[in-house]
């Protein structure tokens, strides 16, 4: 293993979100605190608690995976697209490095920054909302693994977009929605039947129940099946990238 | 002299069926410079390319020190380093960190003091802490230079590093490709200028179509190639040529004044003493007598067209 390109990628990387600090940390900190202040005080305070939590504590799991998902995403597509958007790549493809090596220093970053987001919004939370984590070990690994796996997806659409507006397509179009109707506002018991069938096709809908599993005991899904879910979803994508760089696809002529 | 580069019978095909490459088999010796002539298209580009693991070949073989290039990559790889043509970089980052960021990405430790050798050598040291957005284009192309050197390769290859650089520019970056060479590191770069080639290549390989018409030593394809011409300056302005002087095929420039004889250099016989004979012979008075020799760019003119037909 180059464990020497591995850091220097990871540095490099990490420079990016340092010099742009304050838009990483204060961007979610006000998201975060908006949807409070909307869905916790303002419009919560009229929906009554679900199964014993209030509505605005409910949220906090599936505000955190929110931000998260999107931001692991985001930052591994665009380590990975900017280099190749700039030429820059050519430094990467010349290198002795083999694609693990490039992968494990683009998404460990990537995952890096967003469980950094991750545990700020946590953070924030506990400002506006009483939060119990009754499983702490189980929270920090479906945090840490949510924030690799989508990096991962992240590193994917990187390779796979040609130009700016095809970045942002999987995040806005595919992974939003699924966020959204994932359960990260409501519990997916609150649907009406034939809904809660179609939702259990949605694989963040695992991710979010397990998650908030680890907060507070609840789940719309058995815990096992969101390990399972998430575990297969890393699989996928590792699958994927390792075949990209086995072809050289969009990145070797 | 070792071959440090060993290219066999390199092929590159693109999906559209284009041949970049058909077939270039070149061998590339420990310590020296090599220039890479050819007109745009000709495939000096996808040949370093190939060499250096950013494309890769339909077929044939590169091996970089006795390292196979898609066997053992990391060998191979380790031991070069690559300028490329166009300007590539992250615009926000700082010098002394892209520098530092090339370093480790070929597997060395941090070595702060060899990276302050490196860009002072490069006249970038006062200039490490700049984002590179700020550098000039001439600063842009030493810090991709730096970064190649930042994990001291064997084999440099610079893809037209003076390319759009101003006279003087060229100039600097010659001096810091003798010095490179001086320290022992191969280096092989391909230009369209010809004067650059003349200047400080010892080997030319002239390359066209994807295919590698010529590799020589400089001088001995400049002298082999060569042709020299002597121009003849009269006294007094003749109408036309005298029937006596008509063997020689001389042509008359210079409203009259001026007769030129071309011939060549590795001839036999040059003629030149029977000319000067039959000139006093013809009564014609000369005012000077002078020789030129063939550029490398009339020699790369004369391959290239003789190519294409």
């Amino acid at each position: 293993m180059n464990w020497a390109a591995i850091a220097a990628i990871y540095r490099f990387e990490m420079a990016r979100f340092f010099r742009t600090l304050a838009q990483s940390f204060l961007s979610p900190v006000l998201s975060t605190s908006l949807y409070f202040i909307v869905f916790g005080t303002a419009i919560g305070s009229r929906i009554q608690e679900i199964e014993g939590v209030s509505y605005g504590a409910f949220i906090v799991p599936g505000l955190i995976m929110l931000s998260v998902v999107m931001l692991s995403i985001s930052s591994a597509s665009f380590g990975i697209y900017f280099p190749k958007f700039l030429g820059t790549i050519y430094e990467l493809l010349s290198a002795p490095v083999n694609f693990l090596e490039i992968v494990t220093g683009y998404v460990g970053a990537a995952a890096t920054k967003a469980l950094f987001v991750g545990l700020v919004i946590l953070g924030t939370a506990t400002f506006f909302v009483d939060i119990r984590i009754e499983h702490p070990f189980a929270m920090a690994a479906f945090l840490i693994l949510s924030c690799l796996s989508f990096s991962l997806l992240g590193f994917i659409v990187g390779i796979w977009a040609s130009n700016f507006e095809q970045m942002s397509l999987i995040p806005q179009l595919v992974v939003t929605p699924l966020i959204f109707l994932g359960g990260t506002f409501y519990s997916v018991s609150m649907l009406p039947p034939l809904w809660q069938t179609i939702t259990l096709f949605n694989p963040v809908v695992y991710l979010i129940s397990g998650f908030r599993w680890s907060f507070y005991g609840l789940a719309d899904v058995p815990i096992g099946w969101s390990l399972l879910a998430i575990a297969a979803f890393t699989g996928i994508c590792l699958g994927v990238i390792w075949w990209i760089f086995k072809t050289g696809w969009r990145i070797r002529s | 002299m070792t071959a440090i580069l060993s290219i066999k019978d390199l092929r590159k095909s693109y999906a559209d069926g284009f041949e970049a490459l058909k077939g270039v088999s070149l061998d590339i010796r420990e310590g020296e410079i090599l220039a890479l002539l050819g007109p745009n298209g000709a495939g000096k580009t996808t040949l370093i390319s190939t060499v250096c693991g950013i494309t890769t070949p339909t077929s044939g073989s590169v091996t970089v020190g006795g390292h196979d290039t898609q066997t053992e990559y990391r060998a191979a790889r380790s031991m070069i380093g690559l300028v490329p043509q166009e300007i590539v970089l992250e615009p926000f980052e700082k010098v002394l960190n892209t520098v530092r960021f090339s370093r480790g990405l070929f597997g060395y430790r941090p070595d702060n003091a060899r990276i302050e050798q490196i860009l002072r050598k490069l006249s970038l040291w006062d200039k490490r802490k700049n984002a590179i957005k700020e550098l000039s284009g001439g600063m842009k192309r030493r810090v991709l230079i730096a970064k190649a050197l930042a994990h001291e390769p064997k084999i440099l290859f610079l893809d037209e590093p003076t390319a759009g650089v101003d006279v003087e520019l060229r100039k600097d970056m010659w001096d810091i490709v003798a010095e490179l060479k001086q320290s022992g590191v191969t280096i092989i770069l391909t230009t369209h200028y010809i004067e650059e080639a003349e200047a400080i290549a010892d080997r030319v390989g002239v390359i066209n179509r994807g295919e590698l018409l010529l590799v020589q030593d400089k001088d001995k394809l400049m002298a082999q190639m060569g042709q020299k011409q002597i121009e003849v300056t009269l006294t007094e302005p003749i109408s036309e040529i005298p029937a006596s002087l008509a063997q020689h095929g001389l042509t008359l420039n210079g409203n009259g004044l001026t007769l030129v004889y071309t011939y060549d250099t590795n001839a036999e016989r040059t003629g030149i003493t029977k000319l000067l004979n039959d000139v006093a012979q013809a009564g014609l008075v000369l005012r000077d007598v002078q020789t030129r020799q063939s550029s490398l760019e009339e020699i790369f003119v004369t391959l290239v067209s003789g190519d294409a037909a």
